[in-house]
């Protein structure tokens, strides 16, 4: 039903059309782009992790990522780093 | 307890000097003490809109750098008393005002005025965060069109990141003022509606202030649209927004003219 809403409404409905996507590009705004203290917070914890892992492993930079969910109470830091599979044997000598 | 507002927006030509003016003027028609600051160093055109052009000797960066003390460059407007400009220097850019100074002029202007309105230049660069970064609250203007609605969404993240109360940890206090709205186009939906935008934004509703053409008008003759034609419905909205600020709980209603039967027959969309 809402395939066909969309079908007759686009041609009235400008609005809706911009509400939509505007409510998508800033939700991918709000968590990645910009200047927002926010994204400046975990491009310098991005860099900081990546130091001090660096210094104990060898780390591609493509196999870490980094993950932010903003939700209304709090927000979630996700963080995944692939570690090298020699590298398990080694640490514990 | 003097308050520092600033008018910002992010989008040029949406209406931050008209409605800092017209804001400004309707806080000193209720007999507070207003000064209304212009930021915009280089481009500088809240002078115009107020119709103080003719009168500016100092400015702003005058008296940050402490060439002119802040009493030689403040204008006091001639139809409102209470009403005060500061206006910005058209030649020199804006790398002239440093932050210490701006620091030092907005805490002399705290001691004289109840409002120091500050007039944010568009963007989002060093100009843009000058003037918001003393600010206690903060009227974003948002036209209800796509860009402008984005610019206010990241100007919003501004103010949460890069002003004073940012740092201390507190919060400026945000208010939406819809400009250049249409009713009877919203309510075709070919434009952006207040709840629609107040949803993308949620932020709290100051006005709405509704397209006419006394707004441009007033700019004409060099007068903020509350003095000009205090009767029109954007000066009504201004007034009613300027009560909102200095605390009163008003509903906010969208504007629209009320037509006689005639009027109604011939002129409906106009």
């Amino acid at each position: 039903m809402s395939f066909l809403a969309n079908i007759f409404a686009r041609r009235q409905q400008s609005s809706s059309v911009a509400k939509d996507r505007l409510q998508i590009l800033l939700a991918h705004e709000r968590s990645s782009g910009g200047e927002s203290g926010e994204s400046d917070l975990i491009r310098q914890l991005h860099k900081e992790i990546m130091e001090v892992i660096a210094r104990h492993v060898a780390v591609d930079q493509d196999k870490v990522q980094i993950k932010v969910d903003r939700g209304s109470g709090c927000s979630m830091l996700e963080i995944d780093v692939e570690v090298p599979q020699e590298l398990s044997g080694k640490r514990t000598s | 307890m003097s308050k520092v507002l600033v008018v910002t927006s992010g989008k040029g030509g949406v209406g931050k000097t008209t409605s800092t003016a017209a804001l400004g003027a309707a806080l000193a028609q209720s007999g507070q003490n207003v000064v209304v600051v212009d930021f915009d160093v280089g481009l500088r055109n809240l002078d115009l809109v107020m119709g103080a052009e003719r009168r500016v000797v100092f400015d702003l960066i005058n008296v940050v750098q402490g060439d002119a003390r802040l009493s030689q460059a403040l204008i006091r407007d001639k139809r409102c008393e209470t009403l005060s400009i500061l206006p910005a220097s058209q030649t020199r850019d804006k790398d002239a005002l440093t932050s210490e100074g701006v620091a030092r002029v907005m805490d002399e202007l705290r001691e004289k005025f109840d409002w120091v309105i500050c007039d944010s230049p568009a963007g989002i660069e060093r100009g843009a965060q000058l003037a918001m970064y003393h600010a206690d609250m903060a009227v974003i203007v948002t036209n209800p069109e796509v860009s402008s609605v984005r610019d206010s969404d990241r100007i919003i993240g501004l103010l949460d990141s890069k002003t004073k109360k940012a740092e201390q940890g507190e919060k400026v206090d945000k208010h939406l003022l819809l400009t250049r709205y249409d009713p009877a186009r919203a309510a075709r939906k070919e434009m952006l509606s207040v709840e629609d935008v107040l949803e993308i934004l949620s932020i709290p509703l100051l006005g709405i202030v509704p397209e006419s053409e006394d707004v441009l008008k007033s700019s004409n003759v060099g007068a903020p649209v509350t003095l000009a034609a205090p009767t029109s419905l954007p000066a009504r909205a201004y007034f009613e927004a300027a009560r909102r600020l200095s605390g009163e709980k008003l509903e906010v209603s969208v504007p629209v003219e009320k037509r006689g039967f005639l009027d109604w027959l011939f002129k409906r969309d106009a």
